[in-house]
């Protein structure tokens, strides 16, 4: 079975939770040898910028001391075989440009969505 | 052989209308004959949890007893019961980790502790699988 993940809600916990909780159970699923692959849209297109920095937190003199670095997990899902799409006009609506993203993503037009699903077994919108 | 179906769910109780929709969906789902599998995942795995209870509610201008709260835990539990009634499963999966870091480990009977694998096997052993996410 193939699955393909949809991660639209961006930033969600992530500060609590020091990863974003979708690409977090991608990875853990895939350490269970699941079939998987990654579609980032939305505000979720975010999470392929290098310069992303969460560093800084601090309440009360309690530091956070690793916080989420989510371009970097998706580096390391990618490194397990893991395919990342990335919805190109959700890029650039908001003005980011490729030059900015990790490499090794694979990119899709919104107008392609359908096809990209029809090559799965199912389709989970996180 | 009855199908079954994977339920994947985040929302924490008492916050918005998806956790009783997916309810609605598992209870129907129950009824006509089908095993359930839920994996319970973040905020979700307060659904289940023992300790939720019932309170008075003076602006409704009701008594403990005659405000009847409603709780996910009696939900789930009425679910199982109804399952159990019917000769199906409802297998209830909360995300371990996810119990850790909220203090949750307090779940009903029928509830078990397990991770992202389990989710996965819960899965490729099922008819479909409907994710219902926290947006």
């Amino acid at each position: 079975m193939k699955v393909l993940n949809i991660v639209e809600a961006a930033y969600r916990g992530t500060l609590e939770e020091q990863d974003d909780p979708i690409i977090w159970i991608c990875s853990a699923m895939k350490g269970a040898n699941a079939d998987i692959d990654v579609l980032l849209r939305g505000n979720a297109v975010n999470y392929a910028i290098k310069a992303q920095d969460a560093s800084g937190l601090s309440f009360g003199g309690q530091e956070q001391t690793q916080p989420p670095k989510i371009a970097d997990d998706l580096v390391r899902l990618k490194g397990k075989g893991v395919k990342i799409y990335v919805v190109d006009d959700a890029l650039r609506e908001r003005g980011i440009e490729p030059s900015e993203l990790i490499d090794g993503l694979d990119f899709v037009p919104r107008s392609k969505l359908a096809r990209l699903f029809g090559g799965y077994d199912q389709v989970w919108h996180w | 052989m009855s199908k079954t179906l994977t339920f994947a769910l985040m929302d924490p109780p008492f916050e918005n209308a998806r956790s009783t929709t997916a309810m609605r969906l598992i209870d129907l789902a129950v009824k006509r004959g089908l095993n359930v599998n839920v994996f319970a995942y973040e905020g979700a795995v307060y659904l289940p949890f023992a300790k939720q209870a019932q309170h008075p509610n003076a602006v409704h201008g009701r008594s403990l007893e005659e405000e009847n709260h409603p709780l996910p835990r009696a939900w789930i539990a009425a679910i199982m019961k109804e399952a159990a009634a019917k000769g199906t499963k409802v297998d209830w999966v909360n995300c371990g980790l996810c119990v850790d870091e909220r203090g949750a480990g307090e779940a009903i009977e029928g509830v078990r502790r397990g991770s992202p694998a389990d989710f996965w096997k819960f899965a490729e052993g099922s008819d479909n699988t409907l994710v219902i996410g926290t947006k």
